[in-house]
């Protein structure tokens, strides 16, 4: 317990770390409060192309919905497919990182599938097979999570792969402990660490990549995520010649932006703690 | 108590053309019960990969490890399992023994788990290693890396006394400790080992420290066991040019 | 004739736990020609203590005191002057040869780069020169060992290389961080013998817990022990008669000596004990020793040694 701790402790000096944790939660919050937060349903229909005013915060779009609504709630698509995705993708990864790591042969199989997906070129892939699935959140989840698990399970199973070799491993295995054991109560706990690296990566990974491929109208139309709303404006014939893009172009690309860079913060926060090289202070 | 016959261990390099390097080569030598066989050697000699092909910690290429007249290379799986217990190992790191993220009481109550020792009776079964190690009872609390070396390779000694051995590998046990903490750990060592009559492979490249611990002297070079008897004959009349080496050198202090 | 003369040098390092006093109230001197063997467990201080005469420790760092080469204060110089004597008249034979060699560059040019940079030969004669060294160091076959990576030498001749490099400037002080550490009982000889020839016209601080190495190579021998020197006196009387009781501990806890430990553990060096820093480990204890902190004392034989008993 002291080690964790200690390194909350560390977490919590690290400003960075903070402000990306703080910006991170009030998305999450935004994202779960959603219907006290948005002033109106964002399906509910007003006088198209309004200008931002008392009554519309950020005005309307094309078909007379309130951005500002509309916005709140694309965050809830955006954030829930960045997150499940991470999870599964996780998930699956340390499993199979785990168990490719401890029984070699086992391991060389499954990098041999990690290598061909490495190799594929990630973006394009993911644009095609989009294309050819229909557009549902679920099927865009389905896509990521196969191309997000592999980086996952290489980089846990060289790190089990190193821990493998410790003594205090070797001296589990003499007292008579099982694999499943091992893997359970000494290995998985000290790649944690990394696991909880990999997830913040990942969602980072993933708002970007569905920003991508809905701004290219290949998300599901049915719910608006960020990269949805981007891609309606960018349809809309004047979005450049009038202000329209300032409140209805310029809200969902800012918040991409900003969920990422928190993403990257904390990111960076997590390796600082996690790295004791970087916070190394004497020996 | 313990016969190892024609033991070898040979590392292949190199998918095509493989290259094989004889770590260990057709060694032979058995222990008696209750007796300290020393091991020495300088590194990279196989030392280590014979102490760890007899646990099965790494496969032997060939040869028969006869312990209490089972051989332990036939076992499979989960009669290895069942077995080990019995058969143990110290290692040179301490630091690095222990999962550095369980604390010592963990870490002494997990064999005990392992063993399904009641759980009633694991808490104070922790408590009497504990004191039977030296250790004193705040230090349950701690992590490893809030340890000394010497306190951690103690932690370490419990561990290996709750399961009640027959046969530890000692393997460089002290080698990473300072000496006035190796000479409390090897005290600590001699006197369990006779309360306990436990049988002992004490391998180390300090001759002085083999020559206190142990009853024979084997001394291994490139692979094989090249003169092996009793620890003042290998002192005072050594016979392999190895081993004359080894013990006429040796500084006076 | 002092070489080199360290004054009240204080290294404290500020860490989140409290303040790392490695180094506390040390004075000591290298005589010209002195071989001065510095002995202690894992973190008394006594590699900061060698590491601080280089300048090697990070900024962070508390420095007080002084250290006094040939009538400059090293601590006061600035980084130019500070780095032509490092590597130049002072030099530093490292531990474990494996992380301080480059492992990507031929050990030769490694040598080289050194001679380079302050005897300024050119490649060529460069080259030259560090077979000659390799030769003076004994590697078989410099020649071709000069084209050789770090990984294809055995960890002898990797030590070998080390110490090549270290005289590569001819220096007038060697300071030797535990060379023998990890070696083979019949390499680690080999190395001994060798550092006692090629430190024969020179002064060496050789810094170890090998207390057989020490007895080996040594003229005289300092005792650390958390952070402070707890005695001062050439290889024979050291080892002969001990006067301080953790010299004597060090020593029986040889086995050649019966194997007969020192109670406890070396005291953490943010939270040293109160009184005499060994008090509560010593057998020799008294009422004073856990009042009062000894002084060093000088006694007619020009030993020294921080100990009420010999108050």
């Amino acid at each position: 317990m002291r080690g964790a701790l200690k390194s909350g402790n560390v977490f919590c000096k690290n400003r960075i770390g903070v402000t990306g944790l703080g910006i991170l939660s009030v998305f999450i919050l935004t994202a779960i409060f959603a219907p006290f937060l948005a002033p109106y349903d964002p399906c509910e229909m007003f006088e198209p192309m309004a200008p931002p005013d008392s009554q519309h915060v950020l005005g309307t779009n094309d078909i007379g919905q309130d951005i500002w609504s509309e916005l709140i709630y694309a965050s809830r698509i955006s954030l829930f497919i960045a997150f499940t995705t991470s999870i599964i993708a996780t998930f699956i990864g340390t499993l199979s990182g785990l168990f490719s790591g401890y029984y070699e042969r086992f391991g060389f199989f499954v990098m041999r599938v990690v290598d061909l997906f490495l190799a594929l070129p990630r973006l394009p892939l993911i644009i095609i097979l989009a294309v050819f699935m229909p557009t549902s959140i679920w099927n865009l989840i389905i896509i990521f999570v196969l191309f997000g698990w592999p980086i996952t399970t290489r980089i846990i199973r060289s790190e089990v792969l190193t821990l493998r070799t410790r003594p205090y491993i070797d001296s589990e295995r003499m007292m008579g402990a099982g694999d499943l054991y091992i893997l359970g109560r000494h290995i998985l706990p000290n790649i944690f660490p990394l696991v909880v690296v990999q997830f913040v990566m990942e969602a980072r990974h993933v708002i970007l990549a569905e920003a991508g491929l809905s701004f290219l109208g290949l998300g599901d139309p049915t719910s608006k995520s960020w990269g949805m709303m981007l891609h309606y404006a960018f349809e809309y014939p004047t979005i450049f010649i009038s202000e329209v893009w300032k409140w209805w172009m310029l809200p969902p690309g800012l918040c991409i932006v900003v969920v990422i860079l928190a993403l990257v913060f904390v990111g960076f926060a997590l390796e600082e703690i996690l790295n004791p090289r970087l916070r190394r202070e004497i020996v | 108590m313990l016969e190892v016959k024609g033991l070898s261990k040979y590392f292949s390099s190199g998918i095509l053309r493989k290259r094989y390097t004889k770590a260990v080569d057709d060694v032979n030598f058995s222990i008696k019960r209750g007796e300290t066989l020393g091991l020495v050697g300088e590194s990279g000699c196989g030392k280590t990969t014979l102490g760890r092909s007899i646990l099965r910690l790494i496969e032997p290429t060939a040869g028969k490890v006869l312990f209490d007249g089972i051989d332990i290379l036939k076992l499979n799986k989960k009669e290895l399992r069942t077995f080990r217990p019995r058969m143990q190992m110290i290692f040179q790191d301490p630091d690095a023994s222990l999962n550095p993220r369980m604390k010592i009481r963990e870490s002494i109550a997990e064999p005990l788990k392992l063993q399904r020792v009641e759980k009633c009776e694991i808490e104070g079964k922790v408590q009497e290693l504990i004191e039977r190690v030296g250790l004193s009872p705040e230090h349950a609390n701690r992590y490893p890396h809030q340890l000394s070396g010497g306190q951690n390779q103690r932690v370490v000694l419990a561990r290996v006394l709750a399961l009640n051995p027959d046969f530890i590998v000692a393997d460089e046990p002290t080698s990473a400790l300072d000496v006035s903490v190796q000479a409390q750990i090897l005290n600590l060592i001699q006197d369990l080992k006779r309360e306990l009559n436990l049988t002992l492979l004490f391998i180390s490249h300090d001759l002085e420290v083999v020559r206190y611990m142990s009853d024979r002297i084997a001394v291994m070079y490139g692979g094989k066991i090249v003169e092996m008897g009793d620890v003042e004959d290998i002192f005072n009349d050594a016979k392999h040019p190895y081993t004359k080496l080894l013990v006429s050198g040796k500084e006076v202090v | 004739m002092n070489l080199l003369k360290i004054k009240a040098l204080r290294v404290y390092f500020p860490t989140d736990d409290g303040i790392v006093k490695a180094v506390d109230g040390v004075d000591l001197n290298i005589k010209r020609e002195e071989i001065l063997g510095l002995i202690g467990e894992t973190g008394c201080g006594k590699t900061v203590l060698g590491m601080s005469i280089m300048r090697l420790i990070q900024s962070t760092t508390l420095t007080d005191g002084e250290i006094i080469y040939k009538d400059r204060d090293l601590l006061s110089l600035s980084d130019d002057e500070m780095r032509k004597i490092r590597g130049g008249e002072i030099a530093m034979v490292l531990q474990n040869p494996m992380t301080s060699l480059n492992p990507v560059i031929r050990v030769g040019e490694q040598i080289a780069e050194t001679i380079r940079l302050h005897q300024g030969l050119d490649k060529k004669a460069a080259r030259k020169r560090v077979i000659e060294m390799l030769r003076d160091v004994r590697i078989p076959d410099p020649e071709k060992s000069v084209d050789s990576y770090p990984h294809q030498l055995s960890g002898g001749m990797q030590e070998r290389v080390m110490i090549a490099m270290a005289l590569a400037s001819d220096p007038e002080l060697i300071i030797a961080d535990e060379p023998t550490k990890g070696l083979d009982v019949t390499v680690k000889r080999e190395i001994i013998r060798l550092m006692k020839e090629v430190t024969a016209k020179r002064s060496m601080l050789f810094i170890t817990h090998d207390l057989g190495a020490a007895a080996e190579i040594c003229d005289n021998i300092a005792v650390m022990y958390a952070g402070e020197l707890l005695e001062h006196a050439s290889v024979d009387s050291i080892f002969s008669e001990p006067l301080h009781p953790y010299s004597e501990g060090l020593l029986n806890s040889l086995p050649e000596r019966g194997l007969k430990p020192i109670r406890g553990i070396s005291p953490s060096l943010i939270d040293t004990p109160q009184g005499c820093r060994f008090h509560p480990r010593c057998d020799y204890a008294m009422e004073i020793c856990r009042e009062k902190h000894p002084e060093m004392v000088k006694l007619e034989d020009g030993r020294a040694v921080r100990c009420f008993l010999y108050a």
